[in-house]
């Protein structure tokens, strides 16, 4: 019995939070909809991050991808939502093919991923990962550090030259 | 006992969730969070593994680089998609088909 303990319980929970989450974005007609079942998608992504004793990726997916990246993806579906045409808007076509293709997908990768035996270790206690990271971040992996930073300029640079429009046309 | 398979499974099962918003959405954004999905599955895998097979934290080094990478890229593709919007006053994939011959 000591099989069913509360971190079992707690990752059962964590993963359904986040897979249905997931099916919500998928599934549902409202973009709106689906950008608060994205935030769920998140939630449950940094409770299981926190469950893998990841602690600094958690917080900087809690603080990046929905501080961040959630805001701005609800900005923009709020800045283009049609209130009028709701059901028009987030509907395709090929509904039928794109589930055969997907649970084709799905089932060759989890064949795939099923049957590997990976190389595991036992887990070790968990410890803050934030020291490790900060050394690794200036020690190995300056280079990509830096390189991102730029790309994060960069992307800066580009979105306010894209959004400002052509009022401001010269 | 949870090990690797239960963090592989819940990694495959939003990657391929992400698939179908990919495929089957006409909205631009929805396309976008379907992209999102597909990245947070890769990240779940990138730490399941630097924590079930991994002595260093190498995994969750390359998560928060995949992490920053899609904040620059959810930035750009939203400022392209509301030019489009202001150009064509609509975000529909299918209805924005100047390019097609």
């Amino acid at each position: 019995m000591n099989d069913l303990s509360v971190g079992t319980f707690v990752f059962y929970l964590l993963a359904a939070v986040t897979i249905g989450s997931a099916a919500g974005v998928a599934f549902t007609r409202n973009v709106v909809y689906s950008a608060l079942f994205l935030l769920g998608t998140f939630a449950g992504v940094v409770g299981l991050y926190a469950w893998l004793a990841a602690d600094f990726v958690a917080v900087v997916q809690l603080l990046v991808y929905i501080g961040g990246i959630l805001v701005l993806t609800i900005f923009a579906v709020m800045l283009t939502h049609r209130i009028a045409d709701v059901r028009v808007s987030n509907r395709s076509v090929g509904r039928i093919p794109a589930l055969a293709v997907t649970l084709g997908v799905f089932v060759l990768m989890w064949r795939v991923v099923g049957r590997t035996s990976w190389n595991t270790v036992e887990p070790r206690p968990a410890e803050y990962t934030t020291p490790a990271i900060g050394e690794a971040f200036l020690g190995n992996y300056v280079l990509p550090f830096e390189l991102a930073s730029l790309v994060l300029l960069a992307a800066l640079i580009g979105a306010i030259v894209l959004s400002r429009g052509a009022t401001s046309e010269r | 006992m949870i090990g690797l398979e239960h963090f592989l499974f819940v990694s495959v099962a939003v990657f391929v969730l992400g698939l179908f918003c990919v495929l089957t959405r006409r909205n631009a954004i929805g396309i976008l969070m379907g992209v999102e999905l597909i990245l947070n599955a890769a990240n779940i895998n990138y730490v399941a593994f630097a924590r079930y097979s991994s002595v260093d934290y190498d995994g969750h080094l390359f998560a928060i680089f995949v992490i920053m990478l899609a904040a620059a890229e959810a930035a750009i593709g939203l400022a392209i998609v509301l030019g489009i919007y202001r150009t064509f006053e609509t975000i529909d994939v299918d209805a924005t088909d100047q390019l097609r011959g």
